[in-house]
């Protein structure tokens, strides 16, 4: 089932939360919801499920205007933050509830209900635990009966709030590799939400990174971290440098001084950006005469394979600091003086 | 060595710790528990226990006081399933509810607990009497709410609300919003998500509620007495009965009476101290 | 751009307009007829002739001689349960001992025993038949229907309040701050009235208020030991029994309007305790 997000705002006591988003997601797609908190991502997969009203805007499902539905009527498989099971009932009963509470006439037969919850059971892997309660549970077992039990209801779309952000590091990892599988297997179409971009990343289709209630780019995990079009992207994203630059001559300039790199045929050609590139991309500059960025070392640590140099590049008094990965064999004391310039990178105007 | 060091720790009867006073309060606070508790309540018992079996049947099946044990029994027992219903309303609505006001509402529940019960048993009185204001209304159409067993449930419902109130409250506060919604989004309507969700998880809360409102009520005497009508056989109470034994003197009535009283109250104890442990245990929360 | 207002559709975690309404509609209503109406009927009838009337009865010698005797008997007793209280809360809070939990349990035991059996043992223990009466008598020491007897009944009923409220507090704040101090060289008792005292002085005024009220309230167990003689051993709330016995309405709710005053205090200072040092008090909150 496709679900277009349609110009959405939503105001919290005048504050606005989500500002004109738009977003189609595709039937069978697993979408991550990628932003730092007070991002409106939550309040977008909320909207989404009919847990809040949009202040603006349409919701569809297919080519049906799910606004004014309630979320009851719009049948969504949603999985909270801490799972919120209902601690009173059996794990067999939590995940039947969806079925028992339909009305009269819907509602399937006691044994058809036990069949499906068994297959659930089977299907997260939890089978022989129908009888525990939530409270005699891991926290990973928790989240498979919060999956499963939205998963009884057969929905349209399943949407999961933070999935992953109450367990610990290591069932993190696995659960993230097993809801992978479940989705590749029964295919529905699934939003999450998280702040972790390497979960983002590993785990999703595409990616709409958000930043103060707006979408800043929606795209594949090569596209967000190779080609992003924005200084937030940029940053928010994996490990990255920024310098503000001027261009003027053909020439990308740091305080005045060409720093090795021209302005692309897409880039201001005039006027003052910010440079933005990642610490690998850099190539060490020994030659005198050629310009490069220069810096002293200030700091340096070895990470695995390769070594972090934190130069302080400060000319003219303004202190400016970017961290780049030099090879081991390079030189990096406290003091020497590193020169280099960026082989990615990405210009954004002021 | 290591062998005597473990025995001599499993037979501390304190952990050790370096904050001194232990001896001095615990020992003040013993003798004192003793001397006005402890010893005054064994002087009941060993009072009971010197009536020869014979005699305690006698007074326990003399029909004044089954008669009275069942009143207050049964009255306390309607009044807490009053208050259960009418508590948990209150307290939803002190909860979740936004007025101007909930605050006084809140702190309004606690007045029970802080009127003076004889000013409780004569401002009922004076209310529910067939000449008060309530009263008046009531005899209309045909109620008559005092000077009869409907009187007393009065006075225990007036005595017994912040009882299932204050147990409900801190646990309806605790109910995790995602829950409800969690039961919306699996297409539960409200009823639904309110009936098979939130009520079974509040349940060992109300339970203990129910309990100790009915607890209080079977002993409740000062804002019983005046709107009771106190008539033997009908309306009047246990503690009442006791009241009139010990003014004839009859001290052995009185403590026969007593003893079961206070056999029935520790049994409720008994049975809330079960209750939340079984909530602990199964749900991991108490009531 | 008109925002979306065709069908406006309500969050799912609260109930339909109707139904939140209807609620909120027996809630205020069951409080209003319960609660407030009888709080507002003792002044209503207090002040029905008056407040010449009002203040002639409160001149009566009787009523005045109530009012002291209450007030004695209260100043007697809360202190008495005061230092109980710390001590207590001091020994269970701050140490891990074998017996803890019984102690605890034996602490609030006084809650579960009605007030008219808190008052019978008294009987037992001092009245005529007793071992203690008569030896106290020939030595001139009177218990029962004595002001001696009151306090000791009034001590009973008013035992567990501070006490509980501060057990659970002193629980929570643990004993890092009192190790800290002595760590610095403080001694046991600065210890406890520079750093601890100061952590629970909020909670500890709570609990004597709630104890204060009640003691001063108390009906049923000092009903029982006072032997009801005017200008002696009357209570206030045993001259309200008296002057409404007479129909002596006016005077009987006159002194009652005094004690519901007290009450409405009591409830107003508790508000407001709960309102600035909830956090403070929060662990004992729970009656």
């Amino acid at each position: 089932m496709d679900v277009r997000v349609s110009n959405i705002r939503k105001e919290f006591d005048r504050y606005p939360a989500l500002n004109d988003v738009s977003l189609d997601i595709r039937s069978g797609e697993l979408i991550a919801l990628l932003g730092p908190s007070g991002s409106g991502k939550t309040t977008l997969l909320r909207l989404i499920a009919g847990l809040e009203q949009p202040t603006l805007g349409k919701i569809f499902f297919g080519n049906e205007d799910a606004s004014h539905r309630t979320v009851q009527e719009r049948h969504v498989g949603f999985v909270f933050q801490h799972y919120a099971l209902f601690r009173h009932m059996t794990v067999a009963d939590n995940i039947a509830f969806g079925l028992t509470v339909r009305p009269r006439g819907e509602r399937p037969p006691k044994t058809e209900i036990r069949r499906r919850v068994s297959d659930l059971l089977d299907m997260v892997q939890l089978s022989g635990l129908e009888k525990r309660y939530p409270n005699q549970l891991s926290g990973g077992q928790r989240q498979r009966v919060a999956l499963a039990r939205a998963m009884a209801i057969e929905p349209k779309v399943l949407l999961l709030d933070e999935p992953f952000g109450a367990l610990d590091a290591k069932v993190r990892k696995e659960l993230r590799r097993w809801l992978r599988e479940f989705h590749d297997r029964t295919g529905h179409t699934t939003v999450f939400v998280t702040h972790d971009q390497e979960e983002a990343l590993e785990l999703a289709d595409r990616v709409v990174v958000m930043s103060q209630g707006q979408i800043e780019q929606v795209g594949s995990s090569d596209d967000v971290y190779d080609r992003p079009n924005s200084p937030f992207v940029f940053s928010f994203i994996g490990d990255s440098a920024s310098l503000p630059v001027t261009v003027a001559d053909n020439a990308v300039r740091f305080q005045d001084e060409p720093i090795g790199i021209a302005p692309k045929a897409n880039d201001i050609q005039s006027g003052s950006g910010t440079l933005f590139f990642r610490p690998q991309d850099v190539t060490l500059v020994t030659d005198p005469a050629t310009p490069a960025l220069e810096g002293r070392v200030a700091t340096s640590r070895r990470l695995a394979g390769t070594r972090i140099a934190d130069l302080d590049i400060s000319r003219q008094g303004e202190s400016h600091h970017v961290e780049i990965e030099i090879p081991l064999d390079a030189q990096a004391a406290t003091g020497t003086i590193i020169r280099f310039k960026p082989t990615r990178w990405k210009l954004f105007a002021e | 060595m290591t062998t005597s060091a473990a025995a001599s720790v499993r037979w501390r009867v304190r952990q050790p710790s370096v904050i001194p006073g232990f001896g001095l309060t615990l020992g003040f606070s013993l003798a004192y528990l003793t001397l006005i508790i402890l010893i005054p309540l064994a002087g009941l018992v060993w009072r009971s226990a010197s009536l020869s079996g014979a005699e305690f049947l006698a007074i326990l099946t003399d029909e004044r006081t089954i008669n009275a044990l069942e009143v207050s029994f049964g009255t306390a027992f309607i009044a807490a399933l009053v208050n259960v219903v009418f508590g948990v309303i209150v307290a939803w609505v002190i909860v979740r509810y936004e007025f101007p006001g909930r605050r006084i509402v809140d702190a309004v529940v606690d007045l029970p607990f802080a009127l003076p019960t004889a000013v409780a048993g004569i401002a009922l009185a004076a209310l529910y009497a067939p000449n008060g204001w309530v009263g008046q209304v009531l005899n209309v159409f045909g109620i008559k709410a005092a000077f009869n067993p409907t009187g007393i449930v009065i006075a225990l419902v007036f005595i017994g609300l912040p009882f299932v109130v204050r147990t409900v409250q801190p646990i309806m506060e605790e109910i995790d919003r995602e829950v409800e919604e969690a039961a919306a989004t699996l297409g539960a309507n409200r009823f639904q998500t309110v009936y098979r969700v939130l009520l079974p998880g509040l349940s060992p809360a109300i339970l203990t509620g129910f309990a100790l409102a009915f607890a209080r009520g079977v002993g409740e005497y000062g804002s019983v007495i005046f709107i009771a009508g106190n008539i033997p056989y009908v309306s009047e109470i246990a503690p009442l009965l006791i009241v009139i034994r010990l003014e004839e003197f009859n001290y052995g009535a009185a403590t026969a009476i007593a003893t079961i009283m206070l056999s029935m109250s520790f049994a409720m104890l008994l049975v809330i101290n079960l209750i939340q442990a079984w909530s602990r245990r199964r749900y991991g929360h108490g009531a | 751009m008109a925002p979306n207002s065709s069908r406006r559709l309500r969050s799912p975690t609260t109930e339909a307009p109707f139904a939140r309404y209807a609620l909120m509609t027996a809630a205020f209503l069951f409080l209003a007829l319960f609660l407030l109406l009888p709080l507002a009927a003792v002044f209503i009838e207090a002040f029905r002739k008056g407040p010449g009337e009002f203040f002639a009865s409160m001149n009566d010698p009787d009523t005045l001689a109530a009012i002291r005797l209450t007030l004695l008997v209260a100043v007697i007793a809360v202190p008495l349960n005061l230092v109980f209280g710390m001590a207590a809360a001091w020994a269970i809070a701050k140490f891990e001992f074998k017996g803890k939990a019984f102690l605890t349990t034996l602490i609030d035991l006084p809650f579960s025993v009605s007030p008219v059996i808190s008052g019978l043992v008294y009987v037992l223990l001092f009245g005529a038949g007793s071992v203690l009466g008569p030896w106290l008598k020939s030595h001139g020491i009177e218990v029962l229907f004595a002001v001696p007897g009151i306090v000791l009944a009034t001590v009973f009923v008013t035992f567990p309040f501070v006490a509980r409220e501060l057990i659970p507090l002193m629980q929570e704040q643990g004993t890092g701050d009192e190790e800290a101090a002595l760590s610095l060289g403080a001694s046991g008792w600065q210890t406890f009235w520079y750093v601890t005292l100061p952590n629970i002085k909020w909670g500890l005024l709570y609990g004597v208020l709630l104890c204060n009220a009640r003691a001063m309230g108390e009906f049923g167990a000092v009903s029982v030991v006072s032997g009801h003689i005017r200008g002696l051993t009357n209570t206030m709330p045993l001259h309200v029994e008296i002057l409404y016995n007479e129909y002596n309405f006016v005077a009987a709710f006159a002194v009652a309007s005094l004690l519901a005053a007290l009450a409405l205090v009591t409830l107003v200072v508790k508000t407001v305790l709960e309102l600035h040092y909830g956090a403070e008090i929060a662990a004992g909150r729970k009656h």
